[in-house]
């Protein structure tokens, strides 16, 4: 592993980072029962709202309680500046690539990328082929997975361009955390995020078709109650005043889209929907799907209808395309990345082949269609059997593999029982693409794997959240 | 060789449907051996049909309707077929897509070990690709037995391979997944062939293309073991009889039953007395 991990307020016993000088001072001076009673007041609070999620396939639990971390994690506003500008770069160009590879595929004329890692993706959509997005944007809304490795360096993990979710949890940690360390929050000048509905309601109006945009219907479609981010639609819909509706709510004629209400159908002109591309219109997609609305790909074809985030983003944040977002950004934007990538070797390139083989003891690799660590050796961890086999399947075919070191992620200090510890975190931003510019509203979402000494954020592998700060200024007051 | 072609679609809604969408794949493009001469959609309801292109370049007729209930519906599609002998060789129709798209994966044609197994050893010793896809169609025609009134229904490509049997598209996605396999671009086919024994329904039929160096994109029928000919009528393609389906609807909560009445049959020439 990568030696000791960057903790973000400061090495254990060293100095503690000027940003986080008034955490470091209340973590010292607030009694330890007075943190446990904070920490149960957090659950409290959170059980009271409601905000859960579901674990699929866990019978005993199907809606769990996402553990909170009391302790904020805070970003400085310069190093927050640097990532807005890295992240407004990132989905500027994912949205040309996704307009170009579904255009005029000047990108794989210029051989930037193998044409088979578009052409034979299965997310690479048929139907929008020669189709082009409302305005251009494809992905709407985007999370992108940042980690942090040193004071200098953060890393884009994964770029989410499909339906990202995570955002209710930003908005409802930051009520929490208000209400539970009021003299903390007090003691900085944290950007709010409480403007993010409002951010999302002009990004989704920007792009209806309509002219007359203040009058557009928007509506959130959720595939339901079973689905594990149900409680995020619904509570987004509530913040944004729109209507949440489920597939049979919404129906199509004359390629127009309408929506049942109690006062006759009503035409809806924008759907931020949180149900994949196969789900959306049996009549295109998935025949047996009751999830979406039949001739919804027809209306928005014709142009009746924005989706959002459009169909057939999903071939941008595939693993395989993932190296070349850097390339990308150069291509379409001319542009050095401000963000950096994680260094990806890719086993279909000869170099990359002898390089991973020659130390698949260090490196973590991947199948490149692979999902939800299967198909993966964490080379580190691996025994010399397992990494022999892995070696023969590398072999066998390498154009499905990519490796990537294993990261050190920075650490922030979280409460627990038996006192305070340093644990892993990453951060999902969010950021908004809209006719009328990227909005990113400061902050986001940061997940921290609450095991001590792992590396797994995931909420459904015993990852937690955090509040995220972004501070202003963080000189002492006296 | 001129063909008259009238394929009716009626479908019985329990209970009446209140809302009904459909598309429809039954209208055919012209290309080099293949002209047409008219064609039309008529429905039995009031409702406007559009008319637009799916991704695969196929005509793709749309409707729909809301309010009464509806019963029963008719599509009736029908026309005249000019068709004439190019040894299965598909050239001058609308692509809109680059031919090594067809190589994707598709869920009907899907390859597992057996098909994977197949595909190389039916292939063994072809002097080029279009002897590999020749000799890939025979070898289908000898495993697999043709069985139109298939009661196992499979699913997939891998499914009939399983069972040694199946209909003609069954045969279409054995062959597609195999080539495939193969480096070969392939896509379903279904139309109507003039014939008196091929086919599953009467009428309708459905066979396969493989993209070929120099020759672009070839028609083979595994079900019958040849190369199309004038008698084949090109309707709709797409990965697999999925997308390359003829009818897809949606009719909110009223199950259906679906009977189909088609006609093939060489037009005559008419003679003025």
């Amino acid at each position: 592993m990568a030696g000791v991990a960057f903790d973000e307020m400061g090495p254990a016993g060293g100095p503690v980072r000027a940003l986080y000088a008034k955490v470091a001072r209340w973590l010292e001076e607030t009694p330890q029962e007075l943190l446990a009673s904070r920490r149960a007041q957090a659950e409290f609070m959170f059980r009271r709202i409601g905000i859960t999620f579901g674990v699929y396939g866990d019978k005993d639990a199907a809606e769990r309680l996402i553990p909170f971390d009391i302790v904020p994690r805070l970003i400085s506003r310069a190093e927050w500046r640097k990532l807005e500008e890295g992240l407004t770069q990132r989905v500027k160009a994912l949205n040309l690539f996704l307009k170009d590879v579904y255009g005029e595929r000047k990108i794989l004329r210029e051989a930037i990328i193998p044409p088979e890692l578009i052409l034979r993706n299965p997310f690479y959509r048929p139907e929008m082929i020669g189709r082009s997005a409302p305005h251009d944007i494809w992905v709407h809304i985007a999370g992108i997975d940042i980690v942090r490795v040193d004071d200098e360096s953060f890393y884009v993990l994964e770029d989410n361009a499909r339906t990202p979710s995570g955002v209710s949890y930003m908005l409802e940690n930051r009520e929490v955390t208000m209400r539970l360390l009021p003299d903390l929050f007090a003691r900085h000048k944290v950007a709010p995020v409480d403007d993010y509905p409002d951010e999302l309601l002009a990004c989704l109006r920007s792009v209806a078709p309509r002219q007359d945009r203040s009058e557009a219907t928007i509506v959130i479609l959720t595939p339901g109650l079973y689905n594990s981010a149900y409680y995020e639609h619904s509570f987004l819909a509530d913040k944004l005043g729109v209507e949440l509706v489920e597939g049979r709510d919404l129906f199509v004629e004359d390629d127009q889209v309408f929506m049942r209400t109690t006062l006759g159908p009503r035409r809806v002109d924008v759907i931020y929907r949180r149900v994949d591309d196969d789900f959306l219109d049996p009549l295109v997609f998935n025949p047996d799907s009751v999830l979406g609305v039949p001739g919804l790909v027809g209306a928005y074809l014709a142009g009746n209808v924005t989706i959002a985030n459009a169909i057939g983003t999903g071939v941008a944040d595939d693993k395989a395309i993932y190296s070349y977002v850097p390339d990308l950004i150069r291509f379409y934007l001319s542009e050095e990345p401000i963000l950096k990538n994680v260094p990806t070797y890719r086993c279909r390139e000869p170099d990359g082949f002898k390089y991973v083989l020659e130390r698949l003891d260090q490196l973590v690799v991947k199948e490149v269609n692979g999902s939800g660590g299967y198909g993966m050796l964490v080379g580190p961890h691996a025994t010399a059997a397992q990494r022999e086999q892995f070696a023969a399947k590398v072999k066998a075919d390498p154009a499905n593999y990519i490796a990537q070191p294993t990261l050190a992620l920075s650490t922030c200090p979280s409460s627990f029982q038996t006192g305070v510890a340093p644990r892993h975190v990453d951060l999902r931003p969010f950021i908004l693409s809209g006719a009328d510019g990227v909005r990113i509203v400061p902050g986001g979402l940061t997940r921290v794997a609450l095991k001590e000494g792992s590396l797994v954020v995931n909420s459904s592998q015993g990852g937690g959240t955090k509040d995220t700060w972004i501070v202003d200024d963080f000189e002492d007051e006296v | 060789m001129r063909i008259r072609i009238s394929h009716e679609i009626t479908r019985r809604f329990t209970p009446p449907a209140r809302m009904l969408i459909e598309t429809l794949r039954l209208t055919p493009h012209g290309f080099d051996s293949q002209y047409v001469l008219g064609w039309r959609i008529e429905l039995d309801i009031n409702s406007a049909v559009k008319t637009s292109e799916d991704a695969h370049g196929n005509i793709v007729s749309t409707f729909s309707h809301h309010g009464s209930p509806v019963e029963r519906l008719t599509v009736t599609s029908s026309g005249e077929i000019e068709t004439s002998d190019s040894a299965g060789v598909v050239r001058g129709t609308v692509e809109r897509m680059p031919a090594e798209m067809y190589l994707r994966d598709s869920p009907l044609a899907h390859v597992n070990g057996a098909l994977r197994a197949f595909a190389v050893q039916a292939s063994a010793g072809a002097q080029d690709p279009l002897d590999a896809m020749h000799r890939l169609m025979g070898e289908i025609h000898r495993v697999m037995a043709f069985d139109p009134f298939q009661t196992d229904d499979p699913d997939s490509a891998a499914e009939a391979f399983a069972l040694q049997r199946g209909r003609a598209r069954d045969f279409a996605h054995i062959f597609i997944a195999c080539a495939r396999v193969l480096g070969a671009p392939a896509r379903f086919v279904g139309g109507y062939l003039v014939a008196e024994e091929a086919g599953g329904e009467p009428g309708t039929h459905a066979w396969a293309e493989a993209h070929v160096p120099k020759l672009g994109w070839v028609a083979f029928d595994p079900t019958a073991c040849i190369c199309a000919d004038p008698r084949y009528v090109r309707v709709a393609v797409g990965f697999d009889a999925r997308d390359g389906d003829f009818v897809r609807a949606a009719h909110g909560m009223s199950d259906d039953t679906v009977e189909s009445v088609v006609r093939v049959e060489q037009a005559r020439f008419q003679t003025q007395a």
